[in-house]
């Protein structure tokens, strides 16, 4: 009998939730501060992707002494800094790197937290005790100044190399999180149908597990796009960040280390500080609709 | 309980091992190696001389044998001579040490005066306008990058309203140990310890306030309260000694970020401590003290996990696995 009101429960249950896009949208649509979160980011990205429509890139890196530290006015929205170059078109372009980059490095230590968890939840026993213990050592790591490490030593630094080391320190708890997971995953019949149908591990690991996980990575990922942002500008404020020559927020917010301009400049740094902050308080907020979606026993909607 | 602690302890000589390999490897890597810098300033040394000082000095070895004479001469506490400040680079950490460890002590000590409080609020009454306000707040400070808050407090404290110095650690020309002194200590202290400690009240109301809605619901608590004991005492007695344990044993956790989790703060507020050395020594090419640095606060991170484990599996004995 009890089976049997489960197995209503959750055809019901799929008859309401389609799909997991939809019951997001749903969750989104029943949550004022997220739809306007939403809304909102969804602004700054299209105005900071089209960009290039209305912003004349060669000008904008053009220096010109004779219109530096200009304040805001009706030709520079924002003012100049030290060059003379608008700062509302370097914020535009800084948000569009730093989003690009933050996506980079979520899709690819998403990729690589996903290989190493389900390898290491699929076959669980010994390969599962070893694998963990290196993510376990590699976690208590200072990630932060091992990046920085990383960054001044590589020789030959780019955007792409910056990508690559942030990506590498940024998969640890993904791993851990789809192994766990995955644990579980691996006593369920399905697969152990599909192992004697004699299906070949890594699709059963990429085919038929990793589908069952998918919201859940989801879910972390939109948590840790918004901290791996904040870290990349964060970097970039340091000084060990992005190249020059790539403008991201935080190369403007680095203007603030001179207590000159951090008082007298404001219109230089102060802006893009407080994008950062937006768009972070924005993206955390769509993500924790996301994770209510995904967890039926949390959703408002 | 004891061979719990004897393999969790064990596990930490791999982990050091590893770690100082790794750290090994990347001061290997890093541009330039004792001689290079040392001569740097010096255009009459040739070729010849300087093959000469690497030969003495061991820099031809192979890597084993280098790697065992670095790891023999840290654990002495002998990490080199950092070539910017011209002194050892122990004698140098041992003048940054104490103004990095009060930092992080009164930042810890402030977030859990502001966040043991609000956990317990926002846990006891569930719901209420003061619950949404306090997660409102942990939100806010779970999603904001330290740099830009500090930026921020900095900006608005210090520059606009004028309350606070801009940076350092103390005035000029204070006499050590007078009144003056300690004042002038705290005012540079307040803004940094507000900032950091504001943002990292997160884990601890989090954890606090899922922890009392799920105890307050337990069998023994509604046993007290049909024995009559009062609201108050079922929460003080009952319900937070339950939750609180496990908070104190988190403290080891937080010895993880010591250096690293200041790196920010210390560098907009001109903080001399350990993490404003750090990203000066990255800048001015000073490895000697890079690498250092990076091998205390690993070992330091694995030490304090270490701590936290242990702590933890006496306080919460489903968590010991044997």
């Amino acid at each position: 009998m009890v089976v049997l009101n489960k197995k209503e429960l959750l055809a019901k249950e799929r008859l309401n939730n389609p799909s997991f896009i939809k019951t997001i949208w749903r969750e989104i649509k029943n949550d004022k501060m997220a739809l306007g979160s939403l809304i909102l980011l969804m602004l700054i990205l299209l105005v900071a992707y089209s960009s290039p429509l209305f912003v004349d890139q060669t000008q904008l890196n053009r220096v010109n002494f004779f219109n530096n530290w200009k304040p805001p006015s009706a030709t520079n929205w924002l003012g100049t800094d030290d060059g003379g170059r608008d700062v509302f078109g370097q914020l535009l372009l800084g948000t569009r790197n730093s989003f690009t980059i933050g996506v980079s490095v979520t899709l690819i230590a998403g990729v690589m937290g996903l290989t190493y968890g389900l390898i290491s939840g699929f076959y669980g026993g010994l390969v599962d005790n070893i694998m963990m213990r290196i993510v376990d050592f590699l976690m208590v790591l200072p990630a932060l100044m091992f990046i920085i490490v990383f960054v001044v030593i590589v020789p030959q630094y780019n955007v792409f190399s910056f990508i690559l080391i942030m990506s590498s320190f940024a998969w640890f708890g993904k791993a851990r999180l789809i192994r766990s997971k995955g644990l579980a995953e691996r006593e369920l019949d399905y697969i152990n149908a599909s192992k004697t149908l004699g299906t070949p591990s890594w699709k059963i690991m990429f085919f038929e597990m990793f589908p069952n996980l998918s919201s859940l990575v989801i879910v972390n990922m939109t948590l840790t796009l918004a901290g791996n942002i904040g870290l990349e500008t964060g970097l970039t404020f340091l000084g060990f960040g992005l190249p020059a020559g790539t403008p991201s927020l935080g190369t403007l917010i680095a203007f603030a280390r001179n207590p000159d301009i951090m008082q007298n400049k404001w219109w230089v740094w102060l802006p893009a500080a407080l994008l950062i902050l937006v768009m972070m308080l924005c993206i955390n907020y769509v993500g924790q609709a996301i994770k209510r979606a995904s967890d039926a026993r949390q959703r408002l909607a | 309980m004891l061979t719990f602690i004897l393999r969790r302890t064990l596990i930490m000589i791999p982990q050091l091992l590893l770690l100082s390999l790794i750290i090994f490897m990347l001061a290997k890597a890093m541009p330039g190696d004792a001689v290079t810098t040392s001569f740097m300033s010096n255009p009459n040394v040739t070729a010849e001389q300087m093959e000469k000082a690497r030969e003495k000095l061991g820099l031809n070895d192979p890597w084993y044998v280098q790697y065992g004479k670095w790891v023999g001469k840290a654990v002495q506490g002998d990490f080199g001579m950092s070539y910017v400040h011209k002194q050892p680079v122990t004698k140098l950490l041992a003048g940054r040490v104490s103004n990095t460890l009060l930092l992080s002590f009164f930042i810890l000590l402030v977030s859990y005066i502001i966040a043991i409080p609000l956990g317990i609020i926002a846990g006891r009454w569930t719901d209420s306008w003061a619950d949404k306000m306090i997660v409102t707040y942990n939100y806010f400070s779970f999603a904001t990058p330290t740099f830009v808050f500090a930026l921020l407090m900095l900006f608005g404290f210090s520059f606009i309203l004028g309350w606070f110095p801009i940076g350092g650690s103390v005035d000029i020309r204070i006499e050590v140990g007078t009144w003056d002194y300690i004042v002038s200590k705290a005012r540079h202290l307040f803004l940094p310890v507000m900032t950091g400690a504001i943002l990292s009240t997160y884990a601890t109301i989090q954890y606090l306030r899922n922890d009392i809605i799920d105890t307050k619901l337990k069998d023994f608590v509604k046993t007290a309260r049909a024995k009559g004991v009062p609201e108050g005492k079922v929460y003080t007695r009952h319900i937070l000694r339950n939750s609180m344990l496990p908070i104190a044993a988190f403290l080891g956790y937080e010895i993880t970020g010591l250096i690293a989790g200041s790196v920010f703060i210390e560098w907009i507020f001109s903080y001399p401590g350990l993490g404003k050395l750090f990203i000066e020594s990255l800048g001015g090419r000073d490895f000697t003290v890079v690498t250092a640095l990076v091998m205390i606060s690993g070992t330091a991170a694995i030490v304090g996990t270490m701590l936290s484990d242990i702590i933890l599996s006496i306080v919460d004995p489903r968590i010991r696995i044997d």
